[in-house]
């Protein structure tokens, strides 16, 4: 193992003031290890008092070589390493993935199937966004956020291992379409959740959108004006709460989300409170698509009827030998794809999502790319803290919601 | 291809002599090294490219000339279009311009590849490793890099990952 | 212990020193306030309403290695992250334990490749291992459970032994 490094100033001399060269400013360490970095994140921060002159993150400290491994496993196998990238928003890892590999080989997926995918996705997102409140009110002090967050984000759990058998990990959506058809008590466990979510969302905002003490830590701070988000490539509602509407779900409808009444909340303030306000928002109008999404759901398959690329279902393989050798041809060898590269991104609940698969003509991905929104979502901080006293750093980090899994692939 | 997206293909291909490629209605377009900053830049003033999507690189090893393709993605908003720039690189000390001054968002990107691929960016502001530690040797994207796959352990090769894990017998 | 009955409601137990110094480290293990990566969700999930890991002793996460007992390794480990979490571990004071939570940190999970360190043993001495990928709330519990056992069974021997 490689000792921790020497760091002399000399390697950061461009990008800190040159006060902090006589020392007149200070140079402080944030992390790795952190309790308010999300993960572990590094931030060196030059300090006139309690001032922050410069910000410069540090990234890296999860760096797994996801894209590597990917590059190395049949298309089917690549597909557990997207649930570890993003680890809250593992169900729309997959769907970026899949969505991805059923366009390059040109796969078709029944209707129920994009059901079940569009109300699976929402769910994530809104424990994707329950997380996020939940740890940033603990970062600015209001505890039990934390708990009633977290309270929610079990049921939604429990529905996830409803269907699949995995509380976090699903790898649930399959290349045309998902693992299986979920059982009859999904229904009722989706009703159930959405019959109490909307009144626990009404008590989440009693408690932190107008108390006093809340909006002081938020208003004002962490300005991000429109055409710095855009220089950026600042994406997904913290862009929103710049005055950009850009969701891609709305301009870009795929597995069927243009069927939903649902409407993308824009504010333009840019400050954290207002990527506080975009991101409650969201969370009632994931509601809405859940809700209709599970009154449309039709009946049929889940999975496309193409051998060539989906694996026969387990009582088939019994009675008929084709299906025996597709399913010994699917899962030693894999499929091919063409020798092409396509670009195709969704909506995470950080942003753009985007994955550029590029196939050799073999079974085995020759580029997997993963544009992942946090890390641009990131390297915009160093320009909205700048001014600001390192407490609100802890408030502006929390708002741009970052997953460092997500940040280091 | 998109009606909206074929006067700006025809404005690239005019201007920097770009060849051009379709799949699955994505259309990308091959720029020269020298020539991207400029391409870039006009795509952002005069068509309404504001949002650099991904900057990546693939590797076509053992292929050599060009060994590297490197991939803009670029998105419009305000015409809801998107176009794929690539620009293609030598193995041997491949080096592109920086795009830092066109768009913020290919700072971080940019280290990325140089860390990940070795790829070099002219002008870069922060040409540093921006994921691997410092002291890293070799460039782990690339496809003569090894994975680095380590054996299982079973009774047969016991000793031999046991020697590796020094802390473990503590 | 069983002398209560003989020597009536005194309020007097007697016991060994040693069993009474692990019970207090049994019952109020503070692990360090340090997670990874996915793991490190459930372990806030292990520590909110639903699971409450507090119900042991276990509610007050110390932010600073120096106030630790227990160093909860939730996630993997990367190759630049592996000499911070050396220092954090040389920097708790002793007696300390280790847990590997997951796969990854067990033994690599499934990235095996150059940037995760096959298993933190190859780093940090580690006491219990947790399977599970993520492990459940519970699977950590069990395994925090686990560490008390052991604890329990220490003798100030063993100890004197190790610090020589």
């Amino acid at each position: 193992m490689s000792q921790i490094e020497e760091v002399s100033l000399d390697k950061f001399k461009h990008l800190v003031s040159e006060r902090a060269l006589t020392g007149e400013t200070m140079l402080l360490n944030m992390g790795p290890q952190h309790p308010s970095t999300h993960g572990v994140l590094r931030l060196l921060l030059e300090l006139d008092g309690e001032i922050i002159v410069n910000c410069i993150p540090d990234v890296g400290y999860l760096h797994t070589g996801i894209e590597k491994n990917m590059e190395a496993k049949t298309y089917q196998k690549a597909e557990v390493m997207t649930d570890r990238l993003d680890y809250m928003n593992t169900i729309g890892n997959n769907l970026a993935y899949v969505m991805a590999v059923e366009k390059l080989v040109d796969l078709d997926v029944p209707v129920r199937a994009q059901g079940l995918r569009v109300i699976l996705t929402e769910l994530q997102r809104i424990a994707s966004h329950l997380v996020w409140l939940g740890t940033s009110g603990l970062d600015l002090a209001a505890m039990s956020m934390f708990l009633y967050c977290f309270r929610e984000r079990e049921q939604i759990l429990d529905i996830f291992e409803l269907v699949s058998g995995q509380r976090m990990m699903t790898t649930y959506f399959r290349p045309g379409g998902v693992w299986r058809d979920v059982p009859v008590e999904f229904e009722k466990a989706v009703r159930d959740f959405i019959k109490i979510f909307p009144k626990r969302v009404d008590e989440y905002e009693s408690l932190l959108t107008k108390n006093p003490l809340f909006l002081d830590r938020m208003l004002g701070i962490g300005k991000l004006s429109k055409e710095v988000a855009l220089s950026y490539g600042v994406t997904g509602p913290t862009l929103r709460a710049s005055g950009v509407d850009w969701d891609l779900r709305k301009v870009r409808p795929y597995i069927g989300y243009e069927q939903y009444d649902f409407n993308v909340p824009v504010l333009t303030e840019g400050d954290t409170y207002a990527r506080y306000l975009v991101r409650v928002q969201e969370l009632r109008e994931s509601m809405k698509i859940v809700e209709q999404a599970l009154n449309k759901l039709p009946l049929g398959p889940v999975r496309s009827e193409n051998r060539k690329f989906v694996p026969p279902p387990r009582s088939e393989i019994g009675v008929s030998m084709e299906s025996l050798i597709h399913h010994f041809k699917l899962w030693t060898e894999g499929f091919p794809a063409p020798k092409a590269s396509i670009y195709n991104a969704v909506e995470s609940p950080r942003g753009e999502l985007g994955l550029l698969l590029e196939g050799d003509g073999g079974p085995k991905p020759l580029r997997v790319h993963l544009r992942t929104p946090s890390f641009d979502n990131l390297a915009v901080l160093s320009q909205i803290v700048k001014g600001h006293l390192v407490a609100d750093l802890v408030a502006i980090l929390s708002s741009i919601d970052i997953v460092l899994g997500d940040i280091d692939r | 291809m998109d009606k909206k997206l074929e006067p700006i293909v025809k404005a690239i291909q005019d201007k920097f002599g770009a060849a051009y490629e379709e799949f699955r209605d994505e259309v990308h377009l091959f720029v020269n090294a020298e020539q991207i900053v400029d391409a870039l830049t006009l795509l952002r003033d005069e068509q309404n490219f504001e949002l650099l999507s991904a900057l990546t690189a693939v590797d076509y090893y053992p292929q050599e000339t060009p060994r590297f393709h490197v991939v803009y993605q670029l998105t419009s908003l305000a015409k809801n279009l998107s176009v794929q720039i690539r620009v293609p690189v030598n193995g041997s000390s491949p080096k592109v311009p920086t795009a830092t001054r066109v768009y913020s968002a290919a700072n971080w990107r940019e280290r990325e590849l140089l860390d990940m691929f070795g790829i070099e960016f002219d002008g870069h502001p922060d040409p540093r490793r921006i994921l691997s530690p410092e002291d890293m040797e070799g460039h782990p994207l690339r496809k003569d890099f090894p994975l680095g796959y380590e054996e299982p352990q079973f009774t047969f090769n016991f000793d031999e990952i046991d020697l590796r894990k020094p802390y473990a017998k503590e | 212990m069983g002398v209560e009955q003989k020597l009536g409601n005194m309020g007097v137990v007697t016991t060994t020193l040693e069993s009474v110094v692990n019970w207090g480290r049994t019952n109020a293990m503070w692990p360090m306030l340090f997670g990874l990566a996915c793991c490190a969700i459930e372990m806030m999930s292990a520590q909110s309403s639903a699971y409450d890991m507090s119900r042991f002793g276990m509610e007050l996460m110390r932010a600073s290695p120096r106030q630790s007992d227990l160093m909860i390794v939730a996630g993997r480990v990367s190759k630049k992250m592996g000499p911070v979490l050396r220092r954090l571990y040389d920097q708790m004071p002793e007696p300390k334990w280790v847990l590997a939570m997951g796969d990854c940190a067990s033994c690599g999970g499934v990235f095996n490749n150059y940037a995760i360190y096959q298993g933190v043993d190859e780093v940090v001495p580690v006491d219990v291992f947790v399977a599970g990928c993520p492990p459940r709330p519970e699977a950590l519990i069990h395994g925090v459970m686990t560490i008390h056992e052991k604890v329990k069974g220490e003798s100030f021997k063993q100890y004197a032994e190790k610090y020589k």
